[in-house]
């Protein structure tokens, strides 16, 4: 009895001492161990192995473990948002789709690194346009989110050996009037699909992107579209009316469907997987795809036409402007990680953003954004797409990256491929249909005053 | 503890000397344990968010965000209804559904009447049918996606079009629709078949022979002992059928990803455009949710309701 009484005494007092003042200790306890691990997420793909073998580098030289967590693409966003929506610390860095900026930065997801990055001289190393789609938001705003990591944008993979073949090379001159080669402009492009689209014989000119899942078919368009001088919006104040459905857009939207018909049959819904599988099939001399799946091309053991395959950046359009449409992810801090977990995280953002830490980058595979490595001979002979590549980071345009960005993409998809694929309406009713949604969304989400 | 008993009284008989006091669990408390963790998982993961999710689609509440539900009334169901777009969805489903369900009810029908006769060969036969539905309808979509291709895909060829000249089924707004349907009563006819069947089994044998005493035809053998006696289970595999195709999505994204345009935009494959990713409109996508959900349940209802009185009647 007198012990259960002392049980209730204690029990009772408990709580009362829980919420006493804190008692101080009598020795100070040692200070907090340093940081021995981070974790990066990131996507399930090649590049995230080469970012875990830069990893093991970083333990080498200080003793800190990094670990790349990979999550499928499919979940790879919903693990991401759940772990924000938790405020959760599961990682603590993240390579983010550019597009997921203006949502990470206005919901306090991603701490910002405008003080770092400029004190430390690093948004100097990188191309102007990486550091402004990866890293900034908003955009022109001069405020970074994200270090400009894995660099990626749509090119075109083509079949020299069609290309070079001296008898192709006479009918294509005697039916265009100039030389066969890869093409300059998006009209020689187009021309050059055409005098390589042969039914009979089971080959096309290009495969392009159509899916209207995501974000496919909006990125190939976005090809022609910037090349043709138009825009999603007025860069000052938003505005959509006049800019997305602006005569140029008209007819980069036309020219984009005429495209599409030399595409081989049953490409109503290809993305990067099924541009790759076109290819490596042998049924089209050219494919589009984001540089990051051109590894597979140039891989004799998934293309047996590997030893014929070239690599060529994105053509100008009527008026000589040329952009490719972005891909690629930047580096971001979790903000809700511990501030000493937050100083680890800035410092191995700090070691690889190095010049000679991107050379190795590049080296594994990673498309590095640094200028100096980008120009750099190694890097330009190192794979034979790389001159493409490093072409293409100076011309890169990006879509929308503000918090509602998932709303307007789904309406450019729909209307897109209903006009591309399904021949549903003219280019003007589509670009009017989707300036008129565009308005409706960013009034509401208070982007357009 | 009224889960627990007395002791019971012994009388003093010194065989019913009392054991050691020891608790025992009453018959009552012995049910409460074992339904309270079906209870438990029953109202965590299907009460409870059916429930949240309700309070949810009165809110404006993105799963993502950081920021707490913030109370919209009506507002999201008023979107819902208002929006010309997702009435477009909605008839394009109900479209599908009316195509997928007839066909698969007479395809089914018609076999299970073939195979009621037994020949030879026949049980493999059955089996072999029956293999579509017991595929995942993702692998479905992506092998359709194949046999479709006007190029190299064997469809086309078994209509007897030369390789590249037939229609492009996927890429046509006009063909893309009834190619899913055609998919999905390959995949769910032998569903329907197999319930016939059992029902067509399930018919006692003196019916057909006092019918045949009576002299009666084959059709109205037919039309009065076939049919109404099969009906109800031909009811019930078209109500599972017709729910089934209002939620209809894996099978759609595998096959045309809801394109080309909106051709083939279900509810279903919308629904988890507006509450997944990228736009991750949770408010707005649990409205839309409870309005099919309202949808659906008042479709099993005339089912249902029919069903009775075909039951009353037979």
């Amino acid at each position: 009895m007198k012990k259960l009484a002392l049980l209730l005494v204690l029990l009772m007092v408990l709580p009362f001492a829980a919420c006493g003042p804190a008692k101080t200790p009598a020795v100070q306890p040692t200070a907090a161990p340093a940081v021995k691990e981070l974790t990066i997420m990131w996507a399930q793909w090649d590049p995230a192995d080469y970012l875990q073998k830069v990893g093991q580098l970083y333990e080498q030289e200080t003793g800190i473990k990094v670990t790349v967590i990979q999550e499928p693409w499919g979940s790879f966003y919903n693990r991401v948002a759940a772990e924000w929506a938790a405020h959760g610390t599961a990682f603590d860095m993240v390579v983010g789709d550019s597009q997921w900026l203006g949502q990470a930065a206005t919901q306090g997801h991603y701490l910002e690194l405008t003080d770092f990055l400029k004190s430390e001289g690093i948004d100097k190393t990188v191309t102007e346009a990486t550091l402004k789609y990866y890293g900034e938001y908003p955009t022109g705003s001069g405020r970074y989110w994200a270090y400009p990591t894995e660099g990626d944008a749509v090119g075109w993979a083509y079949r020299k050996d069609l290309f070079e073949n001296p008898e192709e090379k006479a009918a294509f001159k005697a039916r265009y009037g100039y030389d066969l080669d890869v093409p300059k402009t998006w009209e020689q492009l187009y021309q050059i699909a055409e005098f390589f689209t042969r039914p009979d014989k089971g080959l096309y000119g290009v495969a392009i992107y159509t899916q209207k899942d995501y974000d496919g078919i909006t990125m190939g368009f976005e090809n022609v579209f910037f090349s043709w001088g138009a825009d999603w919006k007025d860069p000052k104040t938003n505005e959509v009316k006049g800019w997305v459905n602006s005569p140029q857009a008209v007819e980069a939207l036309e020219f984009y469907r005429k495209l599409y018909a030399f595409a081989p049959p049953g490409s109503s819904n290809d993305f990067f997987a099924e541009c790759n599988n076109h290819f490596t099939a042998g049924e089209v001399a050219m494919a589009m795809n984001y540089f990051a799946f051109f590894p597979a091309l140039s891989n004799p053991a998934t293309n047996p036409h590997a030893s014929v395959t070239g690599f060529f950046a994105v053509p100008a359009g009527p008026t000589g402007q040329r952009f490719a449409a972005l891909g690629g992810q930047g580096l971001s801090i979790n903000a809700y990680i511990s501030p000493e977990r937050q100083e680890a995280a800035k410092a191995f953002i700090r070691w690889f953003a190095s010049e000679e830490i991107q050379r190795k980058w590049a080296e594994f595979g990673g498309y590095t954004c640094n200028k100096n490595v980008l120009a750099s001979e190694a890097f330009l002979k190192a794979q034979p797409y790389n001159p493409a590549f490093a072409d293409t980071m100076q011309v890169v345009k990006d879509f929308w990256n503000v918090p509602v960005y998932g709303q307007l993409l789904e309406v450019v998809q729909r209307e897109l491929q209903a006009y591309v694929v399904g021949g549903q309406g003219t280019a003007k009713e589509v670009l009017d249909r989707i300036a008129e949604e565009h308005d409706s969304i960013l009034r509401q989400a208070g982007l357009i005053k | 503890m009224a889960f627990w008993n007395k002791t019971p009284k012994t009388d003093g008989d010194p065989l019913l000397r009392p054991l050691p006091r020891r608790r025992q669990l009453s018959d009552r408390a012995i049910l409460w344990l074992f339904i309270a963790p079906t209870l438990i998982l029953l109202v965590a993961m299907n009460i409870f968010p059916l429930f949240y999710s309700l309070f949810l689609s009165f809110t404006d509440y993105s799963a993502i965000s950081a920021s707490p539900p913030v109370w919209v009334g009506l507002g999201n169901y008023q979107r819902v209804l208002s929006d010309k777009q997702l009435w477009t969805y909605f008839a394009i489903t109900g479209r599908y559904a009316l195509a997928a369900v007839g066909l698969e009810t007479l395809l089914g029908f018609g076999l299970a009447m073939v195979l009621r006769e037994k020949f030879h060969a026949s049980g493999f036969i059955t089996t072999l049918i029956l293999v579509p539905m017991m595929l995942s309808p993702v692998v479905v979509g992506l092998f359709w996606k194949l046999i479709f291709n006007p190029q190299s895909g064997i469809f086309n060829y078994l209509l007897g079009f030369a390789a590249g000249q037939g229609p492009d089924w996927l890429r046509d707004p006009k063909l893309a629709l009834w190619a899913v349907v055609i998919v999905d009563v390959w995949m769910w006819a032998p569903f329907v078949m197999l319930l016939c069947l059992s029902g067509l089994n399930a018919i006692p044998e003196y019916l057909y022979e006092a019918a045949v005493i009576d002299r009666a035809s084959p059709w109205f053998q037919f039309w009065r002992i076939t049919l109404p006696q099969v009906a109800p289970l031909l009811l019930i595999a078209v109500l599972f059928r017709t729910i089934e195709a209002f939620k209809a999505f894996d099978l759609v994204m595998g096959l045309t990803g809801g394109g080309p345009g909106d051709a083939t935009e279900l509810i279903a494959v919308n629904l988890y455009r507006i509450a997944f990713p990228p736009q991750f409109q949770t408010g707005l996508g649990s409205a839309l949710a409870y309005i099919i959900l309202v949808l659906i349940v008042a479709i099993s209802n005339l089912y249902i309701r029919t069903l009775n009185q075909i039951r009353g009647e037979v």
